[in-house]
């Protein structure tokens, strides 16, 4: 059952609400308590839908729940204004996927509990 | 009390089908159909996208054009005929991940492809009202088409979203006459747990698609004493490309006053996301401030909501604030093979094993 789980991240996946270090400014998602530079004092802090890619992979054997889109891509994404995110990268053929490119972040279904269970939603990104 | 749009996006997925490829699928003439329908390709949901994900993005963009506080939003209505859940709103995912929750009232409407003109109806009067300040309407589907089938030609993913409202200086287009008309006419229809619509084949036209538009078209015009002289730019629902423009004919109206919002040939029936996708089609294209602009949906079962809007000066300083429908649709976008397609629709029985 992955519906607490899920609930519990809403936040952060549905609206990249992290949080972000008011003595060094680094920003963070998911959310810390503290900051590597040793500060205990963070601010909410929702994150940038634009952004470019740093590094991706492509995944050609993938977990069971996602075996019916390989092969796909995984970015991690420096976002606008700060803080970076790993995601999938969607609706991009896999050859138009370079560092560096500028990328959206996009609203998506994530994956579903199996034939009945409830439907995860949450960020990716493509390519502009 | 003057209410309008304040706020308006729509949104398309970028992957698409041509007609060629379905034609060959089924044995069918491409040509025939295309020339029978005036349909060339739809717009296909990615894997990742479905209604809730549609109606998120195209509310985001009617947001940016609005510039209002989410929060400030009384009500969200989604209309669709093709909800992820049989049971759970939509709408809560999307007020949830726009920052809308949790002083808000959600539901979310079905009346085949008039679903989202429902809820522009509602949130009008609840804004006419003073129930509330701002409420938000989205018409958005990822249609069923049973392989095969005729509608397989046309049943498309998209939708739009309007945010309704009475601030004076926010107004993009006023609503100045709604009006409905509705009947039990069993034209097409899909039964609890079943896959794919059936429907009344021809019947499904002059006792149900025109009967309806024509009149709720006509009425309001009568209602508001214009006729097709006096409007600029109407919007019919488009199940293909030639009902709209029949329809539109039988009202007075010139190809020309349609051409704006006549998406269909290039997006597909966007179902309860058609009439609203030409309404945000022509309010991004020619709509100019002082036109008027009227709109009957038609949702089978059957009924049209129509309205007649007055475009005010804003939509000058709104209209590039976010991608327009026609860039979406014209823009970035990969055609699938029907082995794809039918991959991305879920049509493939697959061995949960394998």
């Amino acid at each position: 059952m992955i519906v607490p789980r899920h609930y519990k991240e809403i936040p952060q996946r549905y609206r990249l609400q992290g949080n972000r270090c008011k003595a060094c400014g680094r920003v963070f998602l998911p959310p810390r308590k503290i900051c590597p530079c040793g500060s205990e004092d963070l601010e909410d802090y929702n994150l940038s839908w634009k952004g470019k890619i740093l590094t991706f992979t492509i995944i050609r054997v993938p977990p069971a729940q996602f075996k019916y889109q390989k092969p796909y891509a995984v970015a991690v994404v420096e976002l606008e204004g700060g803080g970076t995110i790993q995601c999938q990268v969607t609706d991009t053929p896999l050859e138009e996927i370079e560092i560096g490119k500028e990328v959206e972040i996009v609203f998506r279904k994530i994956l579903s509990e199996g034939e009945a269970g409830i439907h995860c939603y949450g960020y990716k990104c493509r390519v502009v | 009390m003057a209410v309008g749009i304040i706020g308006y996006g729509a949104y398309v997925p970028r992957y698409r089908i041509k007609v060629e490829e379905i034609a060959a699928q089924w044995g069918d003439d491409p040509e025939v159909i295309k020339r029978g329908l005036l349909l060339y390709e739809k717009t296909v949901p990615a894997q990742d996208e479905d209604t809730i994900t549609i109606a998120y993005q195209a509310a985001k963009y009617a947001l940016v054009r609005a510039g209002i506080d989410p929060k400030e939003i009384g009500a969200l209505y989604i209309g669709s005929e093709s909800h992820p859940y049989a049971v759970k709103p939509s709408g809560t995912v999307v007020a949830e991940a726009l920052g809308m929750v949790p002083d808000i009232h959600i539901a979310d409407y079905e009346f085949a492809c008039k679903a989202g003109s429902e809820g522009m109806f509602v949130c009008y009067s609840h804004v006419k009202s003073g129930n509330m300040k701002y409420a938000m309407a989205i018409g958005a589907d990822t249609s069923q088409g049973a392989p095969a089938d005729a509608l397989e030609y046309s049943a498309a993913a998209g939708g739009s979203a309007f945010i309704f409202g009475s601030d004076e200086d926010k107004i993009i287009a006023e609503v100045l006459y709604t009006y409905s008309f509705t009947t039990d006419t069993p034209d097409f229809w899909r039964r609890d747990q079943q896959m794919y619509p059936q429907h009344g084949g021809r019947f499904t036209g002059e006792p149900a698609y025109f009967k309806h538009v024509v009149s709720a078209g006509r009425n309001i015009m009568e209602m508001a004493g214009l006729t097709a002289k006096d409007i600029q730019w109407a919007v019919f629902h488009m199940p293909n490309g030639k009902f709209p423009l029949r329809a539109g004919r039988q009202l007075g109206f010139k190809k020309e006053q349609i051409e704006p919002g006549w998406v269909v040939p290039w997006q597909g029936n966007t179902y309860s996301g058609s009439s609203p996708n030409g309404l945000t089609a022509t309010l991004d294209s020619a709509a100019k401030p002082g036109d008027l602009i009227l709109m009957v949906s038609f949702g089978s079962g059957a009924g049209s909501d129509a309205f007649i809007f007055k475009v005010r000066d804003r939509i000058n300083e709104v209209r590039d604030m976010v991608p327009k429908l026609w860039d979406l649709i014209r823009g970035k976008k990969f055609y699938l093979t029907y082995g794809q397609y039918a991959k991305f629709r879920g049509k493939i029985h697959l061995n949960p094993n394998v």
